[in-house]
């Protein structure tokens, strides 16, 4: 084996992660550290100006509420949310974020993200909650902001975290390697905040040659949020509820612009609506069925029911949208700048967050103004930011609470997991959907203020960690290395050898898996307690299998260690999906033998924990409560 | 292969203390052939095609080819990115070509101020975060208390 050097890291507060969530954190963290003498550190698997989700860019804010201005209350937020996941929401969490969202957002405008403004200087709305920006640099000045707020000594990019350091049932630390050189790293801290993405590649995706890349949500979000979480002890919320987007097919292109800002209708081959003639079909999801806007998973399952009718391929109607706002035109040369105006506003949207899309329409020779484009639903992804809700059960802000869910939802530190010095925020933390891009920013800054808080009242210590131990998980880390260099004599292709597995593989394995026996696209998206007990006879081979990852180099090394974190949210998600007897979000999955919504048993959170030490899980359900009075009311209107 | 280096355009970024693309890649895919002096994208399956490597090469060395296995070939996108705004040439199949030009950032590079310009003094204790209640234009924080 190559000679590792280790490096050990002692700081205050510890930030893993890079995205917005993870710079909404810094930016926060920082300035309190500043107030009371703390140290800040935050790392990076990739380099902070284009890591995470936004890392391309964005064409859209999705979460501003328009306090300011009274567009709409705290209350309107918490309701559209709740009603989108099917009334499974934390409301505790998802006011805390709808209230200081609009900041953040003003926040970019200052920071020199280009927000679309009307004549009168007002934002230009996509819909209701989402604003339109030029953001091809988005991530390049949150990024920007957060470092200056740090200051470059404090940021350890291209190094990534592969495991928690827990002692006494508090989180005190982190250990990863780089993927650039021979260094091992051991962070010690006295609060850790985990904001290191949802998770993608755990499901089989549509494409599987080169556009196997071309995820929704990008390639490198593999789990370490939750997997980081799960190990070090922390209650899990939420595990089965993935999310499914219905995108542009094959390269998915976003459709929101294409809905709610040139108001696009989507039809079958046939010319049909799905959602006007499958309309009936929402009476059986009753109460939410009847709500508007009627749920992401169930506008989902409209069109999937069309494709398994053979009614496909649907359509959005980019043409026929066009068309209609241009025909608004008061005369010929209005009309020409109208439509040379929303033929540029159609490929900014691709061009600012899905490039590939508008390679494909290029490809294709597709201009939007003259032909439908595919629309499909993708595959799983797991994603607490979005219309998904996975990830680790946290602490609620004290002065939301009330008297029925005080005892429930607080516990000390707005987003601390059950795991005393452990937080979590964006992707990683559950329960608290849609806060999109602006919202994890807004999310992270509550948690960068909350561990900036717990570090300074609670004043823990640094904790001693011993040689021993520092020594077993840098084996640990490195084994697949190991593994490789030990056995590639063995055979004459690399690839091919008895004594390890490849990380590709591996992964493929893991999708295969998933995506026949956990309700993934060939399955077309439909389960039950047989498939699911056999897909858990197979993760316990792959799991053992884990121990004979091989990796070539630290890329490869890294790799190895993200396959093995899908690994856990695969196992989480099986294990969810299999105690939660009915099916709630049926364009998300489908229970075959649970196909109804069961209000009376299932209105609640199906929570996991899982002990590293015994490899044990335990599945917990824990009650839905209101913040917001009266509950019945604002679950039937909608908002 | 999703991204990819064109040999007669790429220098290894030797004028520079590090290679541009492998810098940016946010899925570690870009690495320098030190013999060659050239860079190439190691793992074009897992590329997610977000144009980092090409916006940030200094010699348009950088370009992309859709992924093979379901975009038609022969077309291509292009972009131009300066310090404010973002250029972009579409190349159809059929050879039509479009343009198309964004701002990009309104701040010179590098100013972003964390707290940008908003005042705030908050206590620690409480929900009021550094920025704030001036960064939302309210009076104070919403609560239910």
């Amino acid at each position: 084996m190559r000679d590792i050097e280790t490096v050990v890291v002692e700081t205050d507060l510890l930030i893993l992660g890079g995205g917005m969530a993870a710079c909404g954190v810094a930016v926060e963290a920082a300035h309190w550290a500043k107030k009371h003498n703390l140290k800040v550190t935050l790392v990076d698997k990739a380099v902070m100006e284009r890591s995470g989700a936004v890392a391309m860019g964005l064409s859209a804010i999705n979460q501003y509420v328009g306090l300011r201005d009274g567009q709409n209350s705290v209350k309107d937020y918490v309701d559209y949310v709740r009603n989108d996941l099917m009334g499974v929401t934390r409301e505790d969490l998802v006011a805390n974020i709808a209230r200081h969202v609009d900041s953040s957002v003003h926040l970019f405008e200052k920071w020199g993200l280009p927000i679309w403004t009307d004549k009168e200087g007002a934002y230009v709305h996509e819909g209701r909650w989402q604003l339109m920006i030029n953001g091809e640099s988005y991530k390049v000045v949150v990024a920007e902001a957060a470092k200056n707020a740090l200051g470059a000594d404090n940021v350890y990019e291209r190094v990534f975290i592969t495991g928690p350091i827990v002692k006494d049932g508090r989180c005190v630390g982190a250990y990863g390697f780089s993927v650039r050189e021979d260094k091992f790293y051991v962070f010690k801290a006295k609060a850790v905040v985990a904001a290191m993405g949802g998770a993608v590649h755990v499901f089989k995706p549509r494409s599987s040659g080169e556009g196997q890349g071309r995820a929704w949500y990008p390639p490198w979000n593999a789990g370490a949020s939750a997997f980081f979480t799960l190990q070090a002890g922390a209650e899990m919320t939420c595990q089965e509820v993935r999310f499914i987007p219905v995108r542009f097919k094959d390269a998915y292109g976003p459709v929101g612009a294409w809905f709610l800002l040139f108001k696009s209708r989507a039809t079958n081959a046939f010319g049909g609506e799905y959602m006007q003639e499958r309309r009936d079909e929402l009476a059986n999801w009753k109460p939410y069925g009847h709500v508007k806007p009627i749920p992401a998973n169930l506008r989902n399952y409209l069109g999937m029911l069309d494709v398994m009718e053979g009614k496909g391929p649907i359509y959005m109607r980019t043409e026929e949208a066009i068309q209609k706002i241009a025909d608004q035109s008061p005369d010929p040369k209005a009309y020409k700048k109208k439509m040379k105006e929303l033929e540029s506003e159609a490929w900014e949207d691709f061009l600012d967050m899905t490039i590939s899309q508008a390679i494909l329409w290029a490809a294709t020779n597709t201009a939007p103004e003259e032909k439908s484009s595919e629309i499909a639903a993708a595959e799983p992804y797991f994603i607490g930011s979005h219309s998904g809700a996975s990830g680790a059960w946290v602490s609620g802000p004290e002065d939301l609470q009330n008297d029925t869910t005080r005892s429930e939802y607080f516990w000390g530190y707005d987003n601390m997991c059950t795991v005393k010095g452990l937080f979590a925020a964006g992707d990683a933390s559950g329960a608290s959907s849609h806060k999109f891009s602006s919202g994890s920013h807004a999310e992270g800054r509550i948690t960068g203020k909350a561990a900036a808080r717990f570090v300074v009242n609670e004043k823990p210590e640094l904790i001693d960690i011993p040689a021993d131990e520092i020594e077993k998980y840098k084996q640990q880390i490195y084994a697949p290395m190991k593994n490789f260099e030990d056995n590639q004599d063995k055979s004459t292709q690399a690839n091919v050898n008895p004594n390890y597995i490849r990380p590709n593989m591996f992964m493929m394995r893991l999708q295969k898996i998933m995506d026949e026996y956990a309700g993934g696209v060939t399955a077309q998206f439909t389960t039950s307690k047989p498939l699911l007990d056999r897909g858990m006879e197979l993760l316990a081979f792959l799991k053992e299998d884990a121990a004979k990852l091989g990796a070539e180099d630290l890329h490869e090394l890294m790799r190895c260690w993200e396959n093995y974190h899908r690994m856990f949210q695969a196992e989480a998600h099986v294990r969810t999906i299999l105690h939660r007897e009915e099916t709630r979000w049926p364009g998300y999955y489908f229970r075959s033998d649970f196909p109804k919504l069961d209000d009376e048993k299932w209105h609640c959170f199906v929570n996991c924990t899982y002990d590293a030490t015994n490899d044990k899980w335990e599945m917990i359900k824990r009650p839905i409560l209101h913040v917001f009075d009266p509950a019945l009311d604002h679950e039937l209107v909608g908002g | 292969m999703p991204s990819f280096v064109i040999p007669d355009k790429c220098d290894g970024c030797k004028a520079l203390d590090k290679t541009a693309c492998q810098h940016i890649c946010p899925n570690d895919l870009m690495v320098l052939d030190k013999d060659a002096m050239k860079a190439y994208n190691r793992e074009p399956e897992m590329c997610w095609e977000c144009y980092n490597c090409v916006k940030i090469c200094p010699v348009q060395a950088v370009d992309v080819r859709g992924y093979a296995d379901f975009v038609p070939m022969g077309a291509s996108v292009v972009p131009m990115r300066s310090t404010d705004n973002i250029m972009w040439t579409v190349k159809f199949r059929n050879g039509t070509l479009k343009r198309f030009k964004f701002p990009i950032r309104t701040t010179p590079e590098g100013e972003a101020q964390p707290a940008g310009g908003f005042n705030g003094e908050p206590p620690l204790e409480g929900p009021t975060l550094f920025t704030e209640p001036d960064s939302l234009g309210l009076p104070e924080v919403w609560t239910t208390k």
